[in-house]
């Protein structure tokens, strides 16, 4: 992770594409958000999706093992480089998801984070907040996912504090 | 028919959404697949941040609170999804062996401008731990169909109407 200091409004990450399968959109879906048109074919082609589609939790969990994946790769490199890297703390929430479009079997989404705000914290001296409008689009370019996620993280300098 | 339809929600309602054990195991699983942060999976990384131990992910908390109101409330209900999330607070951390409480409370109800078969419902989810501190709040407004569309419905299946 960058330090807070490092990060700009404006800046923008491509972090990875995801299939979504029968099998995967069922198997999440039979545990977390078991709704007919999730979970079973029939029952989907009759509600009006029209046929099987993922939940919208699937959809937005792809996205954080994603940023997961790319944070921590990003961060080896810049171990690598002998550079220091910044903690990424909690997250107090997001707002704002829409579910634009459904996902359906075999749909490739492609998600990406843009910084839409970076707000310095008086409370915790060592940390600031970041706020990305964080996006997923499908193989047709159609955007099927939005929101806006919130995250403390590290300033440089002030010693590793905890938020 | 569904016992519930958007007709019978009405501002102020309060529903108990059950409760359930929350398992180190479990957390950790989710984790590894959606959210592999070191306070997700690790005790002794955890225990290095201010959360001081292992702690469930954010999106893990939707996912069981999804479940939770499932299995006690939009399965019963013409439950047709919903096109988003107005916003998620993760506002204390939800730790293994916490045994945790559903609920749910409407706030509003309105009918669909554009659809006479479905209206929209805004609640308030929430999760409680034990000594009843609120771990996340869930502001979304699904739809449900309407009872008299259901109704319809059913006499043309009767009639043996083709659609």
């Amino acid at each position: 992770m960058k330090f807070f200091e490092d990060i700009r409004v404006g800046e923008t990450s491509e972090i990875g594409s995801h299939t979504f399968t029968a099998e995967d959109i069922k198997t999440f879906a039979e545990r977390f958000d078991p709704q007919p048109f999730h979970v079973d074919d029939a029952a989907a082609a009759r509600s009006h999706f029209g046929r099987l589609c993922a939940s919208g939790w699937h959809i937005a969990c792809i996205w954080m093992r994603l940023l997961i994946d790319r944070r921590r790769h990003e961060d080896d490199e810049r171990r690598a480089r002998g550079e220091p890297v910044a903690q990424l703390g909690p997250s107090p929430g997001f707002r704002d998801l829409q579910w634009l479009k459904p996902v359906y079997p075999g749909d490739t989404v492609s998600y990406g984070t843009e910084v839409v705000e970076t707000r310095p914290l008086n409370s915790r001296p060592g940390w600031g907040m970041i706020f990305m409008r964080n996006t997923g689009v499908n193989q047709h370019g159609e955007p099927v996912i939005s929101f806006i996620s919130s995250a403390f993280v590290e300033r440089r300098g002030e010693g590793r504090q905890t938020p | 028919m569904p016992r519930l339809h958007w007709e019978d929600f009405s501002p102020g309602q309060v529903t108990d959404c059950g409760s359930r054990l929350i398992t180190r195991a479990e957390i950790v699983a989710f984790a590894a697949e959606y959210d592999p942060q070191p306070m997700h999976l690790d005790e002794l990384a955890a225990s290095a941040t201010l959360l001081g131990g292992l702690v469930a992910s954010g999106w893990h908390s939707c996912c069981i609170l999804m479940r939770m109101l499932t299995d006690n409330l939009l399965a019963d209900a013409s439950f047709m999804g919903a096109p988003g999330v107005e916003e998620v607070k993760w506002l204390a951390p939800l730790r293994p062996g916490e045994r945790i409480r559903a609920r749910a409370t409407v706030l509003e109800t309105r009918a669909s401008r554009s659809r006479s078969d479905l209206g929209f419902v805004k609640f308030r989810f929430e999760l409680f731990d034990a000594s009843d501190k609120a771990l996340m709040t869930l502001i979304v407004s699904p739809m449900f169909g309407r009872r008299s569309a259901a109704l319809a419905s059913e006499a043309s299946a009767q009639r043996g109407d083709s659609k």
